[in-house]
């Protein structure tokens, strides 16, 4: 048994954390989160430069990491920085390019000189219905794609855009350029920051990456375990920052934390986040196995991270008081992230169903 | 038992319906349903409404402009209008002030500032809070000093809503270092206009201008502004807190909250059927309709005491925490319900009239912001651990 990083994932972590601290300093930070794309372009070319974005991809396709520790250890770094950006666009697109095998391709995207998104979910109408699912069609030797996806990452930004769709073959990932025609996008912010967007393709053309359903569900359980190590280290910002204030801020002449009713609950807090960085660690470490062993651990994770991250944001804005709610505290803008990463790649109930059917199979 | 309204209870109810049909402004209640933004004109046109019917302060005596409703019918109206998604009353001058004057104020006072609350003459704001003084409120800082037939005022106060609103500030000052700390704080009505007050405004985590610092350096306040005794304004803000606070569970602003959470459950579908019949999140739902209903009934049993003729202490503090818990999970759930579509953030989609495109199902714009935003609730008028803490020593003796 080994729960250390190991020593070369320890070192890129590391640079990452110190670059992070060097260049997104909080103003910056929020800056860049409001920014029209949501995210700082000098930020993503020094990431490319420093070869991060090689840690989310295997030695074949030009990269020299691809494990899902090495995804966590990264994202866990991104959580930290509280950073905004194509990171979860450009590790599941990336990871579609790298089955396909398009070496080349993935290889700009590491350089930082294309922006890689991934169109997944369905869009919804105004009702809160899906609607129009995105269809594949083959014309002669080219593909054409019709249909909507629904909150994009970074869809304003992106240059290259890893879509799914049904064939009459069934589920296929496709590659689309962003500027092509019939291709249309409506970006906009997100409340925790960093941007998003509509994607409608009207026979828009595109090329077939990978044909069946496998590479895709691969792809968003890498996806579950990079957002749950996010999801962990944001979590012990909050905790980290919370125990401190508790130890601060004084009312009655104590400081808060002298209060049993405090004390208590942020040991729980502290303890359930515990539980989360467990499961963080496990959905990594089965990752590999066999798919229903990988989708149940990845499941129990995100229902995990789902739950505790309610809980670790709530309880850290209910501590602070009033101070714990404004705009201008970081600790607010950590605690907005946590709750939305609940809302990526499915929810605390939708894994909690999903788990249920995986362990009365299993 | 009988949980049934009496007759008259429930001739009651048909009026303030019919009221609301005919008076309530479509432009309004549909702002408030759909969780768009209030500006103060739109609060301003409600209160004016509502006074012109007398209904402004139901709970101020008849001879100051209030009503003889029983506790009961108190309760049917603002169950009535939360379900009507009618804006809520803004609560510093008719809540309140008004209480206080009514208790504390001399003749003149009462006189010359009521009809103010009721016809908006006067958009109060509630100066308690400072940096240094949240739940211990009573080590509050801003101080007063008499000087000839004026008090003269420095400090700052903090987290005061909707100061940018408000032409006055009722606030509670330090005019003794002397003693228990409870004994040298007195009540005072500041004009914000008088020079060497400024307010400074606070972003909320959800993005939305709703709280302010207020600070006064050497601001000038004609004595006859002091309410009750000096050094014994504390009784003035005990008195706001224990006062008899019918409505402090929001039990019709969670009915009329689930009512829209109910709907958006049926129309929206996940996985191919509708949310409703998604078995985990049906649980949520049950969970939070079964624990509105006891709480009605929570609050209706301390209604009917506080119509015998008690004070609750303990019961209001119970009220307000199990209370504002159903609040904040019902809006938690109405994020869980707009799944993806709880993160994108239209500013625009957020002000009435828009008319735009919404993202995903309209609905959903708001949901993310007013689950971030109603963390507030457990943490003003009393953290909901100081409610605790009143429970344990007054209830239990602990
Ligand atoms: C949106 C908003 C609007 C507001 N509007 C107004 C307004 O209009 N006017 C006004 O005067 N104030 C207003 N307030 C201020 C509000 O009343 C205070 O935030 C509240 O009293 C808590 O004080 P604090 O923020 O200083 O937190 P603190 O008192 O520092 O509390 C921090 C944490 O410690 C807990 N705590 C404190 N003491 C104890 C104890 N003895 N035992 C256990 N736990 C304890 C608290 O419950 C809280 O969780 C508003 C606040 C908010 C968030």
């Amino acid at each position: 048994m080994d729960f250390s990083l190991g020593d070369d994932r320890r070192m890129m972590a590391d640079s990452l954390s110190r670059y992070f601290a060097d260049t997104l300093g909080w103003e910056a930070r929020q800056a860049a989160a409001e920014s029209e794309a949501g995210f700082s372009r000098d930020m993503w070319a020094g990431l490319a430069e420093l070869g991060v974005l090689g840690l989310l991809f295997g030695e074949e396709a030009g990269g020299y990491g691809g494990s899902a520790f090495d995804a966590g250890a990264v994202f866990a770094e991104v959580g930290k920085a509280l950073a905004t950006g194509p990171f979860l666009g450009t590790l599941l697109g990336g990871n579609i390019l790298e089955a396909a095998g398009e070496a080349d391709l993935l290889g700009e995207v590491i350089a930082g000189s294309k922006i890689l998104t991934f169109a997944d979910d369905p869009a919804m109408d105004s009702n809160g219905v899906v609607t129009d699912p995105v269809k594949a069609v083959k014309e002669g030797e080219a593909w054409r794609l019709s249909g909507a996806k629904g909150v994009v990452d970074y869809l304003g930004s992106a240059d290259l855009i890893v879509v799914t769709a049904e064939a009459d073959a069934g589920w296929a990932s496709f590659l689309v350029e962003a500027d092509a025609e019939g291709v249309e996008r409506r970006a906009y912010p997100l409340v925790d920051g960093g941007a998003a967007g509509e994607l409608t393709l009207e026979g828009a053309s595109a090329r077939l990456l990978v044909s069946g359903e496998d590479a895709i569900s691969k792809a968003r359980a890498l996806g579950l375990v990079a957002t749950v190590w996010e999801a962990v280290a944001v979590m012990e910002v909050l905790r980290d920052a919370t125990i401190e204030y508790l130890g601060t801020r004084k009312q009655f002449g104590v400081p808060i934390g002298a209060f049993q009713a405090l004390k208590h609950r942020m040991t729980s807090v502290a303890l359930e986040i515990e539980q989360a960085r467990s499961a963080a660690i496990n959905a990594a470490a089965y990752f590999a196995k066999d798919p229903a062993t990988r989708d149940r651990y990845g499941s129990a994770a995100k229902y995990t991270a789902g739950k505790v991250g309610a809980l670790t944001a709530e309880e850290a804005i209910q501590m602070h008081g009033g101070i714990g709610m404004s705009w201008e505290m970081p600790l607010s803008h950590f605690a907005k992230r946590l709750v939305m990463l609940d809302h990526v790649l499915g929810d605390e109930d939708a894994h909690m169903a999903r788990y249920l059917k995986l362990a009365s199979a299993a | 038992m009988d949980l049934d309204f009496t007759e008259k209870d429930e001739a009651f109810r048909e009026e303030v319906r019919e009221f609301l049909n005919e008076k309530l402004p479509k432009r309004l209640s549909d702002k408030v349903r759909q969780g768009q933004r209030l500006t103060k004109a739109d609060m301003e046109e409600w209160h004016a409404i509502l006074n012109e019917r007398g209904w402004l302060a139901p709970h101020w005596p008849v001879e100051w402009g209030g009503t003889d409703w029983s506790v009961v019918q108190r309760f049917i109206f603002e169950t009535e209008t939360a379900m009507a998604h009618a804006p809520r009353v803004v609560p510093f001058g008719v809540s309140m002030l008004g209480p206080v004057l009514i208790k504390f104020g001399t003749e003149e006072q009462k006189k010359h500032w009521l009809p103010r609350i009721l016809d908006g003459s006067d958009w109060w704001c509630q100066g308690y809070s400072e940096p240094g003084a949240g739940s211990d409120l009573a080590s509050l800082k801003t101080s007063a000093v008499r000087e000839g037939d004026h008090y003269v005022i420095n400090g700052q106060k903090t987290w005061t809503t909707l100061a940018q609103c408000a032409n006055k500030i009722f606030c509670l000052v330090r005019t003794s270092k002397e003693g228990k700390k409870q004994e040298g704080i007195s009540f005072l009505l500041v004009d914000m206009d008088t020079p060497g007050v400024e307010v400074r405004p606070i972003k909320l985590l959800d993005g939305d201008h709703e709280v302010n610092e207020v600070w006064f350096s050497d601001v000038k306040v004609p004595v006859e502004n002091l309410v009750g005794e000096e050094n014994k304004g504390w009784t003035c803000a005990k008195y706001l807190l224990s006062y008899e606070r019918t409505n402090i569970a929001g039990v019709g602003a969670s009915m009329a909250a689930f009512e829209r959470l109910k709907e958006v459950a049926r129309t929206t579908r996940r996985n191919g059927s509708a949310l409703i019949e998604d078995s985990l999140f049906a649980a949520r739902m049950a969970e939070v309709e079964i624990d509105l209903e006891n709480m009605r009934t929570t609050n209706l049993r301390v209604l009917d005491s506080v119509g015998r003729g008690q004070t609750p202490m303990a019961e209001s503090s119970m009220l307000k925490i199990r209370g504002t818990e159903i609040r904040q999970k019902i809006t938690a759930l109405m994020r869980r319900a707009a799944g993806r579509y709880a993160q994108p953030f239209l500013d625009e989609a957020l002000e009435g009239g828009f008319n735009g495109e919404p993202v995903g199902p309209g609905w959903a714009a708001p949901v993310a912001s007013q689950y971030f935003n109603n963390r507030k609730l457990s943490i003003f008028g009393g953290s909901n651990e100081v409610q605790r803490e009143i429970i344990g020593k007054s209830m239990m003796g602990l």
